[in-house]
């Protein structure tokens, strides 16, 4: 347990320590926000679909968490190549701790990040429904950190080297980002994207956010929570099994 | 645990990757408090046998103990009672060296109050306290090593594993830090077994020494025994006679496998 919290508390203190990077990371949540939001608001307000960007919000605090669990994970990469991973898998701790101490600590950096999305999209006149829903959301927020940055942790145990991370970018991160329904409605839409769509953890939790921030949920917070629990059970399990198999 | 008993205790060691057999037949021991070396050209087995004494690798057979375990068998036993400084660089350089330290602590259970007070005097000891607090990524080459080292030690192991702790470093550091792993094995007792390509340092800082060459030992004792027995003024002669002059990287030819075949024969 202790191990756990040493691990987790060396990436809160590493995400603090670098304001510059926290603030380089809200470039892109800043542009969606104000160029997509703004943009594209007059004609999704005339399709009778309100604003758009209460609409887009809650998808772009997912992305931000999406983007920066994920790297968290492949943080990983980072630290094979300087040695410190070494130096923890030859302690005389079970691996499974020091896998779950990396992946709640990138987890919690990237909720921290979607916090501040959400800090953001509050000035750019985001409002929620109500205040009392903020918790749930922070709740939903921790689930979907929790969930990428397992998967971070599958890549970064499946990668030996940076080389691969434009193609985990664009073939894999983008794509969960563009298929999640972030930035449009699920409805109505071509059968191919309709089963895509589903089949992306992330849908899930740009749902449930959407439904407990404004109460628009597709498929309703209920079902989503279930699937992302699904989801963060299942890429946790791999991730430990990868985990096992790294070799120093 | 009985002190006359080798710390290290190494039987008929093999390890094969594939067709190639990187460590063949190695015996021997390494006495408590004792600092051991390890000498042998590129690719002669050194780092695969440190690989096996610190649980990092299957031996393919023969035995291997250490403080009375089997590195094997009892991993995380073994694991507690070493230190390892690693041939290239493990610090977390975004973290200060005393957090560095910390963790380590942490990792191998060392209970808090101690884990701050031998890393207090632990950074003292390796002239770092002043920069305890800087990121390690602010730190010179050898402020990195002698902070690895003094990590290496935090949970007060028996032995302490360096693999070319000085590679890469000026001879002013070099020197700085065999002073202190000296002084340590001399004040705590601590059995160092260490590998490295320069000669002077074996010479200075070890008491006993095995040579291995293609994953066999081909000579063991101390400094003076190894250069009295090739009649060589120093160890870098002695090294020279016993390993052949070939550069390892190439495959080495035939005529010179039949030459060290020779030599190996003529001294036994």
């Amino acid at each position: 347990m202790r191990v756990v919290f040493a691990l987790w508390m060396r990436e809160v203190r590493k995400y603090f320590r670098s304001p510059a990077q926290m603030l380089g990371t809200l470039g892109s949540p800043v542009m969606y926000l104000g160029v997509l939001g703004f943009g594209l608001g007059p004609i999704f307000r005339r399709a009778g679909e309100g604003s758009y960007l209460q609409f887009m919000a809650p998808g772009i605090m997912c992305m931000t968490i999406l983007f920066t669990s994920t790297f968290s994970g492949m943080a990983l990469l980072w630290d094979r190549q300087f040695g410190f991973l070494k130096e923890t898998l030859v302690a005389p701790v079970p691996r499974l701790t020091i896998m779950l101490g990396r992946t709640v600590g990138g987890a919690t950096v990237a909720l921290f990040q979607g916090l501040l999305v959400f800090l953001v999209s509050l000035i750019a006149g985001f409002r929620p429904a109500h205040v009392l829903d903020v918790p749930t959301a922070i709740l939903v927020m921790a689930c979907v950190a929790l969930v990428f940055s397992a998967m971070g942790t599958i890549i970064g145990s499946s990668l030996k080297e940076m080389q691969g991370f434009q193609i985990i970018m664009n073939f894999l991160v983008m794509p969960i980002f563009f298929l999640s329904g972030a930035l449009y409605p699920l409805r109505n839409l071509p059968v191919a994207l309709t089963v895509l769509t589903r089949l992306d953890p992330l849908t899930y939790g740009v749902d449930a956010l959407r439904g407990v921030l404004i109460g628009d949920a597709h498929f309703g917070v209920g079902l989503d929570i279930l699937a992302l629990a699904i989801a963060a059970t299942v890429l946790l399990i791999l991730g430990a099994y990868r985990f096992s198999k790294i070799e120093v | 645990m009985d002190d006359t008993q080798p710390i290290i205790r190494v039987q008929h060691l093999v390890k094969k990757f594939g067709d190639v057999t990187a460590v063949d037949d190695v015996s021997f021991d390494v006495r408590r408090a004792e600092i051991f070396a390890f000498l042998g050209p590129n690719g002669a087995g050194k780092t695969t046998t440190i690989r096996m004494l610190t649980t990092l690798l299957q031996p393919t057979s023969g035995s291997l103990e250490l403080d009375g375990l089997d590195p094997t068998a009892r991993r995380n036993d073994v694991r507690q009672r070493i230190g390892v400084v690693f041939q290239d660089p493990s610090l977390d350089q975004d973290l200060t060296a005393w957090e560095n330290m910390d963790i380590h602590g942490v990792l191998y259970g060392v209970p808090r109050r101690e884990r701050h007070e031998r890393a207090a005097r632990l950074l003292e000891l390796f002239e770092l306290a002043e920069r305890k607090g800087s990121l390690v990524k602010t730190f010179s080459g050898g402020m990195r090593r002698r902070l690895e080292i003094a990590r290496g030690l935090l949970h007060t192991p028996r032995v302490l594993f360096l693999d070319e702790p000085t590679l890469g470093l000026d001879p002013q550091s070099r020197n700085q830090m065999w002073t202190h792993v000296q002084n340590l094995n001399q004040t705590d007792g601590v059995t160092v077994f260490l590998t490295t390509h320069y000669m002077d340092e074996a010479d200075r800082v070890a008491h006993r020494i095995a040579v291995i060459d293609h994953g066999r030992i081909v000579a063991i004792g101390s400094p003076a025994e190894l250069k009295s027995r090739t009649n060589s003024e120093s160890l870098e002669q002695a090294f020279l006679a016993l390993t052949g002059t070939a550069i390892r990287e190439e495959s080495v030819g035939a005529a010179d496998r039949m030459r060290e075949a020779g030599r190996m024969w003529r001294r036994r």
